[in-house]
């Protein structure tokens, strides 16, 4: 029995490598599931031709691309960060995956700091795709948006992921599937991330600068089109990832 | 509780609550009340018990996967509430329901698990052994069970650990892979791992245990080597040492208990299956067989049987279905 016999002590991989390697196996994870890269890719694209073919954003910024690229951004983070992160981590959950892992070196704080990680990646590659194809479009971001732009996309990020981890953790894997898909049809379309709160309803555009969505979209265009932070949007994106990261550790159910 | 050598898990009194259930009027519900034990290096250790007996709680209790109520526990010398990547990279550990994602395919998941170890066990070593070769590029959802039981083995052993828990191990097994998946156990035991299981089968702790703890409504009730428990007898029954238990199957309405000596039982508990219980002796089968020469009767089936675990199992932990 030479294969397991251990002269020494088996130690783990260092934490870097940990968290490394379960970044990287849940990112391709993702990047091979079909339905996922529909949500991440496929629909945000679609929804960037459309509203640079119609008429939605007329009078908003100097092009209708030009005001459409910002919000798709932020429709790629709720994609992934929210949708695709919270189902995979649902079904993650009832398979008994988070409770095996658990009991690995990678450990429950490594598996979650893997998933950022994860989501991190699955984004940087959304923002090539789609930017890409922005500028095939006609897109002319700011040059000074770029900063404030992408760690809003980060901020954004942290605090869709914590809301699909406190969904996935709480309710049954079927359940997470119809709440994160079904938000992210309403919010996407009436949360103000694609289509600017001035263009929605009154009534709802009080409510829509509080939604993740409408604050993550906001700070995205105001970063893009004009270069500048919108501070009181940040915040809020703040708030939700402090208050939802606290509830998901608080009422997360590994079993 | 037998006095420690050199353990890799000790439980001590270990208390366990959940809940709040709905059922119980929203009170807790105590799932494991003083569950003490001792696992020894280089022994195979089994918790037998019937379903929801505490045994699966216990175990994760131990693997740090749920917060224990009260009771100590020591893994390795430390306590796996508070266990670090260090404690677990020297544990192995595979679950009830094998813990495997439906998409991924088995040699990707392995040598993925292998890299969260400084000296993983050679992933196509390992791989052979369990014949996983065989269906490396099967999406886990498509695996037979006995499939996805030796993967998620090969899961828990990639990082060749000093302790191994397995939960229910030969569960949806075929004898072949039973057979393949004991050796590799005993093989592990021999070469100084520590291994702990679980199983509601009689026959799996009798061919693999060292030690076995008796587990019923969350309490030890009984321990020992299958042999020391094989010796256990209620006190009414003190001769039951010699107890054989003869099953056959012959015409039905044979007066059987007439031709038998007195100190048997008979019964015949459906139309021509007879069960005859008691300190059976040659005398008893050669009495038997005479009958049956004298009658013309040929059985259509016999088997003699010694006293089992099951039996042991049955008188302890009674025979109310729960």
């Amino acid at each position: 029995m030479s294969a397991a016999a251990l002269k020494e002590q088996q130690q783990p991989a260092t934490l870097l490598r940990r968290v490394l390697l379960q970044g990287k196996y849940e990112a391709l994870t993702m990047l091979r599931n079909g339905e996922q890269l529909i949500l991440a890719v496929v629909l945000p694209l679609l929804a960037l031709v459309g509203l640079t073919v119609t008429p939605f954003l007329d009078g908003m910024g100097s092009s209708r691309v030009n005001v459409a690229v910002p919000g798709i951004l932020a429709l790629c983070a709720m994609s992934t960060a929210f949708t695709g992160q919270g189902i995979a981590t649902g079904f993650d959950r009832r398979y008994g995956v988070l409770r095996f892992l658990s009991t690995t070196p990678l450990g429950r704080g490594g598996l979650i700091a893997g998933k950022v990680l994860s989501v991190l990646a699955v984004l940087c590659l959304q923002v090539v795709v789609v930017g890409t194809v922005a500028l095939a479009l006609g897109w002319q971001p700011t040059a000074a948006g770029w900063l404030p732009g992408l760690g809003l996309l980060a901020l954004g990020a942290a605090a869709f992921t914590s809301l699909g981890l406190l969904v996935a953790g709480t309710v049954r894997p079927e359940a997470t599937l119809a709440i994160t898909n079904l938000l992210w049809i309403l919010l996407g379309a009436m949360g103000g991330i694609v289509i600017p709160a001035e263009r929605l309803p009154a009534a709802a555009q009080a409510v829509i600068h509080f939604l993740p969505s409408g604050a993550l979209g906001e700070s995205m265009r105001a970063a893009f089109l004009g270069g500048a932070v919108n501070g009181g949007a940040a915040l809020i994106l703040l708030l939700w990832t402090v208050i939802a990261g606290a509830a998901a550790i608080r009422w997360f159910k590994w079993n | 509780m037998r006095s420690p050598k050199s353990p890799v898990l000790s439980i001590n009194g270990l208390i366990k609550d959940v809940g709040p259930l709905s059922s119980l009027d929203g009170k807790m519900l105590r799932v494991v009340s003083g569950v003490s034990l001792i696992a020894e290096r280089g022994e195979v250790t089994a918790l037998l018990g019937a379903n929801g007996a505490g045994k699966t709680t216990t175990l994760e209790c131990a693997q740090g996967l749920q917060k224990r109520n009260g009771g100590s526990i020591s893994l390795l010398g430390e306590d796996p509430a508070e266990a670090g990547a260090g404690l677990r990279a020297r544990v192995g550990v595979m679950l009830q329901d094998g813990g495997l994602p439906p998409s991924a395919r088995p040699l990707p998941l392995l040598r993925h698990i292998a890299g969260l170890y400084a000296n993983p066990w050679p992933l196509e070593d390992l791989v052979g052994r369990l014949g996983i070769d065989t269906f490396s590029r099967t999406s886990v959802r498509r695996l037979s069970g006995g499939q996805k039981q030796r993967l998620a083995l090969a899961a828990a052993l990639i990082g060749r650990p000093e302790v191994l828990f397995l939960d229910e191990p030969s569960a949806g097994l075929d004898p072949q892979s039973r057979q393949l998946v004991f050796d590799l156990i005993t093989e592990l035991r021999d070469s100084g791992m520590g291994i702990i299981l679980t199983t509601h089968l009689m026959d799996d702790a009798q061919r693999l245990a060292d030690y076995v703890y008796i587990i019923d409504a969350g309490r030890n009730v009984a321990e020992g080597t299958v042999q020391e428990l094989l010796q256990h007898r209620p006190v009414e029954d003190q001769d039951a040492e010699h107890v054989r238990t003869l099953v056959f199957e012959a015409p039905a309405g044979l007066d059987v208990a007439a031709v038998l000596p007195a100190g048997v039982e008979v019964s015949e508990a459906r139309a021509g299956s007879y069960t005859v219980t008691g300190a059976l002796t040659p005398h008893h089968l050669a009495a038997l067989a005479q009958w049956w020469e004298a009658k013309g009767i040929m059985p259509a089936s016999m088997s003699l049987q010694a006293r089992s675990l099951e039996d042991v199992f049955l008188d302890i932990s009674g025979k109310d279905i729960r």
